[in-house]
């Protein structure tokens, strides 16, 4: 320990910009982004099931309107999105005094909810792809057994659905990572609002950025890591046999 | 032909040859061109005849009254001022350049003599005490990412305020106006042309006295620039300045243009050199 230590001073002695404090902006940037990241993930999917098989009904009020909401989401610019969310609230009259103010008061949450909704439309999309997609061989197995349609969704076509979605999503997660960089602009000191305040505070553009990409870059490459692992596991029924 | 050209040529230069002659025996004094950015309300500004007038050209020909010189005006795009100087097209720029360590590598400067303050800003019913740092735990604060008042409002309440750092000053007023900011920081003209918060019948107000210092941060303030070399005309100048603080020449000319204090009094010190 106390060798890396002095391992660690020694690195950052020499240089003006990366020092103990820039780089505690930087570890906060981290948490932010990562915190904020995956919580609308975490909601997006939770959202994103149930809209998903509403998207394939057959019923035009359950399916028109879900239609609508994952276009206007995915047809407009996140950072549009998250402006509205953001600056939209306040046109609200008396949101000041409402218990939503404490909610909307903080950038975080306007920032969260304009991920998560974003996220819920792209990952709806997805997944009603793959459970479209699901082999009519396995459909017409499970009728020949009896099941129910809501049995069949179960115990078929969600666990097949889930697995046939798994890089499309692992590409969303990174599309979301990288997406979240916008949330700077509403003071949200993530990754790149931690980059932005270096590159303003020392004038040194070049290093401040370099530094936040790197470490977007590890954070892809763990995800990546993690959806290849999981694809691998998930998927071994559809690879062809050695 | 050729004889006309020749001759026309020789009357001119003996006619100007006299006019010159003339002017340096009319008085002594030396001709000193100053280079200045146009426009730049209410510093530097066109009448309506065309004519400069504003603030620093009303100051600029002040100085030269009382460094006993001759001065005329060079316009000059800001972006080419300092190359504009040092290639000699004028002697000295007289454009609310700020002191900063880049440029004093390659002009020397004069004694400053305006630095726009800052201000902190609130709503007008909130009762807040800037000088109590305990009482503004947990409030939050808005300023321009980069700028002078992010610097200052980092290292002073860093510990307290809760910073929110915009892209633009903008986005600070509409935080503030949406309620999401207690507080802002803004730099004084700015903030009189974006918050209005003078007028009595205004929503926000005036927190403690406007700040300039410490010099570290807001820097020394806009002062002339001059060629390194040209340190007696430098000198002039700096003496001519503190004379316009010494005499009250100076605020009667910035509360001509101004209803804020943008003076920075040069100290004994300096003036005595």
């Amino acid at each position: 320990m106390e060798q890396l230590n002095g391992w660690f001073t020694e690195l950052l002695s020499g240089n003006l910009i990366f020092t103990a404090n820039t780089l505690s902006f930087y570890w906060g940037g981290l948490v932010t982004t990562v915190q904020l990241v995956f919580l609308s993930l975490l909601i997006g999917v939770i959202l994103a099931v149930p809209l998903a098989i509403g998207r394939g009904s057959k019923r035009r009020w359950i399916k028109l309107p879900i239609y609508a909401y994952t276009y206007v989401f995915r047809g407009t610019p996140l950072l549009i999105q998250l402006y509205l969310v953001y600056y939209g609230v306040v046109f609200f009259d008396g949101i000041q005094d409402s218990i939503f103010w404490v909610v909307f008061k903080q950038a975080f949450f306007p920032a969260l909810i304009a991920f998560t909704l974003n996220t819920a439309a792209y990952t709806t999309e997805i997944f009603h792809g793959a459970i479209k997609n699901t082999a009519k061989g396995e459909i017409e197995a499970a009728r020949a057994y009896g099941m129910s349609r809501k049995l069949m969704m179960r115990r078929i076509i969600l666990p097949s659905a889930f697995r046939r979605a798994l890089p499309a999503y692992g590409n969303e997660v990174i599309f979301m990572l990288h997406a979240s960089a916008v949330a700077s602009v509403v003071t949200i000191m993530d990754l790149t609002g931690a980059a932005y305040y270096v590159y303003a505070r020392f004038y040194a553009p070049f290093q401040a950025f370099i530094f936040v990409a790197l470490i977007y870059l590890c954070l892809t490459f763990s995800i990546m890591f993690v959806f290849r692992r999981l694809e691998k596991r998930l998927l071994a029924h559809l690879r062809p046999r050695a | 032909m050729n004889k006309w050209i020749t001759s026309a040529l020789l009357a001119g230069a003996l006619v100007s040859g006299q006019i010159l002659g003339q002017a340096m025996a009319q008085d002594d004094k030396d001709t000193v061109r100053l280079g200045i950015d146009v426009p730049y309300e209410p510093f530097v500004m066109r009448d309506a005849d065309g004519k400069l007038e504003g603030f620093e050209i009303d100051l600029g020909n002040e100085l030269c009254a009382r460094a006993n010189l001759e001065c005329s005006w060079v316009e000059q795009s800001w972006d080419g001022i300092i190359p504009g100087l040092l290639a000699r097209k004028y002697d000295a720029i007289l454009s609310s350049m700020a002191i900063t360590p880049e440029r004093e590598r390659q002009v020397m400067f004069s004694l400053p003599y305006y630095n726009t303050p800052s201000v902190w800003i609130t709503a007008r019913d909130r009762d807040i005490d800037i000088d109590d740092k305990q009482s503004l735990e947990g409030l939050s604060v808005g300023v321009q990412r980069g700028t002078i008042r992010d610097v200052y409002v980092t290292q002073e309440y860093g510990d307290v305020l809760d910073i929110h750092r915009y892209g633009s000053s903008q986005e600070v007023v509409n935080d503030l106006q949406s309620g999401r900011l207690d507080l802002t920081f803004e730099d004084f003209p700015i903030a009189v042309d974006a918050i209005d918060f003078r007028q009595d019948d205004s929503p926000y107000k005036q927190l403690g006295d406007s700040i300039k210092t410490p010099t570290s941060i807001f820097g020394k303030g806009a002062a002339m620039a001059f060629r390194q070399r040209d340190k007696a005309l430098a000198a002039k100048f700096d003496k001519a300045i503190c004379e316009v603080y010494a005499d009250g020449t100076f605020d009667k000319l910035m509360e001509q243009y101004f209803d804020y204090d943008l003076s920075v009094r040069p100290s004994e010190a300096d003036c005595a050199q």
